[in-house]
């Protein structure tokens, strides 16, 4: 019953004026640049972020969530309209939402995507309404041993679960993690790291810096680039009618828009894993289980249903660790969590505590964002078809001005735009070369609270390593993370005793 | 891209031995009853970062991983010229600001990109480049209250500041 008279606190908060105008403003935007192919949620949240600092926190966070959500929505957008996804969360749309829209179904596909988007969200906002105080609770009592402990597990789940390649995704946690490091040595108070004593590396290389490098500058650089030939719209007949009968078919994907919802809620919950990988697998398990497996591929609203489920879901889902344990489920949390930490409030369970207007403003807003995200979407589909045409020469100059004054104004120091600069291009032609990029910026919001989290576990216990073993939480998450760090070389092991096995 | 994953991993190597260099500034040893030093955590994750540009250049002389295995070219004519006009132009740009300022160089980089690179009308092209400022003004100095870099044409706002701030 607690939980009831704190969502409805929550409810009083999101509804207030200047907070429902960012929600509805925050979910058109979202839609608009999830719709857009090249930009996703995690691009818009970080180009965005630095644009908060105009409104307190809470309204702050609830803008931010309403894009992440809204970008969810809008991805479907192009993956049916062009056959090109509008984010790579929208990617497993694209297999069945194309063909549907080559067959002329374009707008029974976009309807299936908005109401499987938003069954998702509200199932996903449910379970998350349930989960997140217990385990708030739960990790109230964790000391700076389980925090080393779990972000050694976010990271673990890179390695384990990611299905990168190996050594770069080493890599780049590793970079994220030397970066964050950068500044002053947090216990000693000396200078660390300051290349060529450049002043301006004293005051440590803000996270924002890196993710808009990587997230707008190096993806626009990247969509430049694969860009390159026209698209084509598909022409959609869109009348209110058609939609009523859009809905008709909610019945046939029902089944596959639960295991989306419940399957990408728990995989979004994962830090490695996300909305990709979340509505990839929703698409797989959909499939296999349908009646008419054959006809995925082909044109079936169970393969629109299934990814757009899960990826509201996941999306959902990866803010429970970032709420609850201070942990972020995907890059877009990440950033979130970074902002947390810019607005002066510390993430993990204490905001359950602390700032109880803050977290339970956030998760009534997340309903609401839902509700309107469906309205939006349906109500101006021709719109978002038309913001298909705009073309990209116009969009993609003002992004790069966004990009340069919102990483000048977090610490107002030319010094980080360049630094911004390089990143984005090291970046881009990192990622040309297969090198993941949301495992570096992760390390990098997460970088200073390990390296702090490690030092103090290790001074309480006089410089004892087994620290982190001898609690049984700790012990427990460490366990876990290691095995997942040494997954890979199990199988690599078990694949070559395979193959002597077999020769 | 075979030449350019090989490239990378030695240019990424010697970056990571220049930080391990660098971190060593600081005791990077265990500090009895206390832990590690100052520039420990650095030092031992630049030289994970090495480790990995090693695993990396053994996978390319194994032929794994599928940059290594690829004959297509990093980038093609096409991308190297698209990459060079729209980085070159941000450098451009950025180190303009030094100098005439954000409410400088914002429309001569927009009016460059939109005309020239973008191929659109005269028309929208000015458009663009002489509203968007304005809204960074109104958005940055007066809502969010961040100044942002004028170069030499600072004075020139003066009197904007007297009437909005």
């Amino acid at each position: 019953m607690e939980i009831f008279s704190l969502l409805i606190e929550g409810f009083t908060i999101a509804f207030e004026p200047l907070n429902l105008g960012l929600v509805i403003f925050g979910c058109a935007l979202g839609l608009f640049i999830g719709a857009m192919p090249g930009l996703g949620s995690v691009n818009g949240v970080a180009i965005l972020l630095p644009m908060t600092f105009l409104v307190p926190p809470t309204s702050a966070i609830i803008f931010l969530g309403a894009i992440y959500y809204g970008a969810m929505y809008g991805g479907a957008i192009s993956s049916i309209m062009l056959g090109i996804p509008g984010a790579s969360t929208a990617v497993a749309t694209t297999f069945d939402g194309r063909p549907m829209a080559l067959k002329g179904l374009a707008d029974q596909a976009l309807v299936t995507a908005a109401t499987a988007s938003f069954i998702g969200g509200t199932i996903s906002i449910i379970l998350f309404t349930l989960f997140a105080p217990p385990l708030a609770k739960v990790a109230l009592a964790f000391g700076a041993a389980e925090e080393f402990a779990l972000m050694m597990l976010a990271f673990a789940t890179f390695i384990g679960l990611g299905g990168d390649d190996i050594p770069k995704t080493l890599f780049s946690i590793f970079i994220g993690l030397v970066l964050s490091a950068v500044g002053l040595d947090i216990i000693s108070g000396q200078p660390r790291l300051i290349f060529g004593d450049i002043t301006g590396f004293m005051h440590g290389i803000n996270f924002l810096v890196l993710a808009i490098g990587i997230y707008g500058i190096g993806e626009m650089l990247w969509t430049i680039e694969t860009s390159k030939g026209e698209m084509t719209v598909s022409q959609a007949n869109v009348t209110f009618r058609r939609i009523v009968d859009g809905f008709r078919t909610l019945r046939r994907t029902f089944k596959a828009t639960m295991i989306g919802s419940f399957l990408g809620y728990f995989v979004g919950i994962l830090p490695a894993a996300g909305a990709t990988p979340g509505s990839l697998m929703a698409y797989g398990v959909a499939k296999t289980v349908s009646r008419e497996p054959e006809t995925f591929g082909k044109g079936n609203p169970e393969g629109v249903a299934a990814p757009e489920s899960a990826n509201n879901a996941a999306s959902t889902g990866s803010m429970l660790p970032m709420l609850t344990l201070g942990i972020p489920g995907s890059p877009t949390t990440a950033i979130l969590l970074g902002g947390m930490v810019i607005w002066g409030l510390e993430p993990g369970p204490m905001l359950f505590v602390e700032h109880r207007d803050f977290v339970w403003g956030l998760i009534a807003s997340l309903y609401v964002a839902n509700a309107f995200a469906l309205l939006i979407n349906i109500a101006f589909i021709p719109a978002f078809i038309w913001v298909l045409r705009l073309p990209f020469t116009i969009l993609a100059p003002l992004i790069f001005i966004l990009c340069i004054v919102g990483g000048y104004g977090p610490t107002q120091d030319m010094h980080d735009v360049w630094l911004m600069l390089g990143f984005g291009v090291v970046g881009y032609l990192l990622r040309k070369l297969d090198y993941p990029m949301a495992p570096a910026v992760l390390a990098i919001v997460l970088g200073p609270l390990a390296e702090i989290s490690m030092r103090q576990s290790l001074l309480q216990s006089g410089g004892n390593v087994f620290v982190f073993f001898e609690r049984p939480i700790s012990g427990t998450i460490m366990v876990i993370a290691i095995i997942l760090f040494l997954l890979p070389l199990i199988k690599l092991v078990r694949g070559m005793l395979g193959r002597k096995a077999t020769g | 891209m075979r030449k350019a994953e090989l490239v990378m991993a030695v240019v990424m190597a010697v970056f990571s031995a220049y930080l391990m260099w660098k971190s060593a500034e600081l005791p990077i040893g265990w500090i009895p009853e206390e832990g590690p030093g100052g520039g420990a955590f650095p030092f031992w994750l630049s030289t994970g970062m090495l480790l990995c540009c090693a695993w990396i250049v053994v996978r390319w002389v194994r032929r794994v991983s599928p940059a290594s295995q690829s004959e297509e070219q990093f980038m093609d004519a096409r991308a190297r010229s698209s990459f060079f006009w729209v980085a070159g132009s941000i450098t451009v740009m950025i180190a303009l600001i030094h100098f005439i300022g954000v409410y400088g160089a914002v429309p001569l980089f927009l009016l460059f990109y939109t005309r020239f690179l973008g191929g659109h009308k005269w028309g929208p092209s000015l458009a663009l480049a002489l509203v968007s400022p304005v809204i960074l003004f109104f958005f940055f100095e007066i809502a969010l209250t961040i100044t942002l870099p004028k170069g030499f044409t600072e004075p020139l706002f003066y009197p904007l500041y007297d009437i909005f701030l």
